[in-house]
């Protein structure tokens, strides 16, 4: 029955020789290798709890009268918008728990391509012939960050109108087309003619997630179609992929796997509070909440933002905001070019034109790695920076001190990040036995008095000894007499 | 013989069938837990609690199975170079400057007309696909425009009557020393542009002189003790909420700008690049306080227009 149906497709597509190849498709056994998994799982969180949302959400700046069940806002004018999400998370049933989750799946969707990013590049997986893969996937970061600030500008309570306000004046900020650009965008000056919800609302639940199903077909269609890479260890070379095959192991790896990943989502969904819209209150253009920071993946902008000294230059009867346009602009624009051209950059700088399918040890390429952490350094400095107040607050400390500390911290930490990783992974380098655990040394005295050291043996389970990859086989091994005719299938005696 | 590659990881592996059956019973048992609190309308914990064992039990069984029942390998798969035969990509090249190639070479001036209309396609469509979004923004501060397509303007006039964001008009004795209030023109309540803070510094009486903490040449835009502000800050346009009495400071609450309000709200620390601009106030013989003029300079942020 299987065999006929399969025969029917492949009569019509000749689906038969690539599809066993794509069965048959390696996949490394490492747990790095997962971290890409989580963004692909959490995406589809987002794709499924979002359409959920839609079909109550109101993308409307439309005013109303709230009354819903949320008893402190009864009576209230609300935004429609704001009205519908604070409706969503009360009166919809199961509805917090999917506001909750999709917010929720955001956070960890960006979280884990960060840290996919990071394994790829501290173990030079971008490197040819995978560098169109590390350019999708640095697309991939900027309008998942742009979606993500997007999505939670929607609901229009306190906290999202200031970052909207705050987006208005960075696009107004750009020299020369600045207050078209923002104009444009709003419909006015801000808070314009009542359309940036509603536009917002089509970016963020169509068009940026119609373009990021695309990049991730893109970026799935070429992992097949150039294969993994691995770590190099007994029997991989740059002409092999060794590990479990896509059907059936990696398949139900996975899948437990996406159901995990939901499972965690979807717990936090519901005990974690997040983004309680309705303590906030409706966003006014003259209201403010203290200490409120945006979602983590904005924080590094905030930080930049506040540790720019207040350059404003003004001349020729213009001015440009270099406060705003440097640390909103220029800064992120640097780090995302820098990240879409490094492959580019390195295989220039080592004259490296080779392929390369086996992993490095981040440790032997110290160079990369210094830059990586230098990188990381930086981007955490103006991440914590965007927490001046609360740091402040909470160690006690005049303000300004705090950022004068940032504004020393931020430039001059990821030069001495740089050189102290450069020089731990040269020590790493040339140190013997590092990652495998100590092994006793055990001194003996002769009875001459001679004494000798000799290793204690290897303990059980160090030694993991790992046998040699053998093809993908056709068959199975079985002991079941009833199965021993069936295609496929290997009869074993014991 | 047993062939290690296909033996399951597992020791006992009836045991870890039974366990991976296990787990992905209590999954099931959690999803009809999730239909169950749905009903009843439980809290959305136990909406998530139940999903949640729905999809760990079933995800948990499947890893099991995956990882210590199926055929561990290792397995090996050859890799093949990505790149045609040299015969392949000398016929690719040929095709493109050979056979297509010489046919545009030969008729330049049509492959010329061919990229301009294009051009100029992009572009007719990009009028209207960007043009039709919004209005142009008023050019500079001499233009008649509304607060919606100028940066320039705003509603404050000579004579607008300050009022708060429920549009009760604000009277000269309704604030004491120390107290703030955030006012709009009135008939213009709420608006972004025109909030303005107003601060009480100084107990002062109809004859004193104006309150005289203000910048050079500012003393008389004060009344009674009274300035106000724009409260939109010069760094990104925060409202600019925070009166801290004893320092006599205004904070932003975004980047932590602060305005020194005894010397006409000029930054004295963080991002913000310029003073709160400053509205003139003055009192009605009614006691109703009024602009006696609009702001000198456009409010909030920089931008390129800005002289
Ligand atoms: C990269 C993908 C996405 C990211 C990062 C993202 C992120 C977010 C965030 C952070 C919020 C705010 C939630 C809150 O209220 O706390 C939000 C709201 C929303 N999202 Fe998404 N989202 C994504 C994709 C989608 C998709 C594909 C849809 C629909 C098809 C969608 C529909 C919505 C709707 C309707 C809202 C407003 C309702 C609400 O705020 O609760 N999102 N999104
Ligand atoms: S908006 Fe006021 S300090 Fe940034």
């Amino acid at each position: 029955m299987i065999d006929k149906t399969l025969n029917w497709f492949d009569d019509r597509l000749g689906t038969a020789k690539g599809g066993r190849s794509f069965l048959d498709k390696i996949f490394p056994d490492h747990w790095s290798f997962m971290l890409g998994e989580i963004a692909l799982y959490s995406f589809i969180i987002l794709l499924g709890t979002g359409v959920f949302l839609t079909l109550y959400y109101v993308p409307s700046a439309h005013e109303i009268v709230y009354h819903g069940s949320y008893v402190p806002l009864r009576g209230q004018n609300v935004s429609e918008a704001y009205g519908s999400t604070v409706g969503l998370s009360f009166d919809v049933r199961s509805g917090l728990l999917m506001r909750q989750a999709h917010h929720w799946a955001a956070d960890i969707f960006l979280g884990a391509i960060a840290v996919h990013m990071a394994r790829v590049f501290f173990t030079g997986a971008f490197r040819k012939p995978r560098e169109f893969n590390w350019i999708v996937g640095v697309i991939m970061l900027i309008l998942g960050i742009l979606n993500g600030f997007l999505g939670y500008s929607l609901p229009d309570d306190l906290v999202s109108g200031t970052g909207i306000r705050i987006a208005f004046s960075i696009v107004e900020s750009i020299p020369v087309v600045g207050s078209y650009l923002a104009f444009f965008l709003f419909g006015g000056n801000f808070p314009g003619s009542g359309v940036i919800i509603p536009r917002f609302y089509v970016i963020h639940v169509l068009i940026i997630p119609a373009i990021l199903v695309g990049l991730l077909a893109a970026h799935l269609g070429l992992l097949i179609k150039q294969k993994h890479t691995q770590f190099p260890g007994k029997g991989r070379t740059e002409k092999n992929v060794v590990g479990s095959p896509m059907f059936p192991n990696f398949i139900a790896k996975t899948t437990g796997f996406l159901f995990m990943s939901f499972a965690v989502i979807f717990l936090l969904g519901g005990f974690a509070q997040i983004n309680a819209i309705w303590q906030f209150g409706q966003y006014q253009p003259f209201q403010i909440s203290y200490a409120v920071q945006p979602d983590w993946y904005m924080g590094w902008l905030d930080g930049a933002a506040r540790i720019m000294p207040a350059w404003e230059w003004v001349g020729w009867g213009h001015t440009i905001p270099l406060e705003i346009f440097l640390p909103a602009v220029i800064f992120p624009g640097l780090i995302f070019n820098i990240l879409i051209v490094w492959p580019f950059i390195e295989s220039i700088w080592t004259k490296d034109h080779e392929y390369h399918n086996l992993l490095d040890r981040p440790r032997d390429r110290p160079k990369r790695t210094a830059a990586g952490a230098a990188m990381l350094t930086l981007l955490f400095g103006v991440f914590f920076a965007s927490s001046t107040d609360v740091m402040a607050n909470f160690f006690q400390l005049p303000l300004m001190d705090v950022l004068w500390f940032f504004r020393f911290f931020v430039p001059l930490a990821p030069i001495v990040a740089y050189f102290l990783t450069f020089k731990i992974c040269n020590e790493m380098r040339v140190a013997e036995g590092i990652g495998k655990r100590k092994r006793a040394l055990i001194v003996e005295r002769s009875t001459e008095g001679e004494y000798t050291t000799t290793e204690a043996p290897v303990r059980p389970g160090d030694g993991h000894e790992e046998i040699d990859a053998i093809p993908v086989p056709t068959f199975i091994d079985t002991t079941d007499p009833s199965l021993a005719t069936a295609a496929g299938v290997r009869r074993v005696i014991r | 013989m047993d062939d290690p590659h296909l033996q399951p990881l597992a020791k006992n592996p009836k045991r870890m069938e039974a366990i991976a059956a296990l787990s992905m019973v209590v999954g099931m048992a959690g999803f009809v837990a999730f239909i169950f609190a749905y009903w009843v309308n439980a809290s959305t914990q136990w909406e998530a609690l139940t999903l949640g064992i729905g999809m760990a039990g079933l995800g948990a069984g499947t890893i099991a199975w995956g990882k210590y029942l199926m055929p561990p390998g290792p397995f090996v798969e050859e890799r093949h170079d990505f790149h045609s035969t040299d015969d392949e990509r000398t016929a690719m090249n040929a095709a493109i400057t050979g056979r297509g190639g010489i046919e545009v070479k030969r008729r330049k001036m049509l492959l010329g007309i061919f990229a301009v209309g294009g051009g100029i396609m992009t572009l007719a469509l990009l009028i209207p696909g960007v043009r039709s979004l919004g209005p142009k923004p008023a050019k500079s501060e001499d233009t008649q425009g509304s607060t919606e397509d100028s940066l320039f303007t705003t509603n404050w006039k000579k004579g607008s009557k300050l009022v708060t964001v429920g549009g009760r008009p604000v009277k000269v004795d309704d604030l004491d020393v120390g107290g703030v209030l955030t006012v709009f023109p009135q008939g213009f309540e709420g608006s972004s542009p025109d909030q303005v803070i107003l601060l009480r510094l100084a107990d002062l009486g109809p004859n004193d002189p104006p309150y005289p903490l203000s910048s050079p040449g500012r003393t008389e835009w004060g009344v009674q003790g009274y300035v106000a502000y724009s409260k939109l800050c010069t760094h990104l346009g925060c409202p600019v909420g925070l009166y801290q009495q004893k320092t006599q400071q205004l904070v932003c609450p975004c980047h932590q700008s602060i305005f020194d309000v005894n010397a006409g709200c000029i930054p004295q620390f963080g991002p913000a690049p310029r003073p709160l601009p400053q509205l003139p106030i003055t009192v009605d013989p009614t006691g109703q306080m009024r602009a006696n003029g609009s702001f000198d300079q456009a409010v909030g942020p920089g931008f390129w227009e800005r002289p």
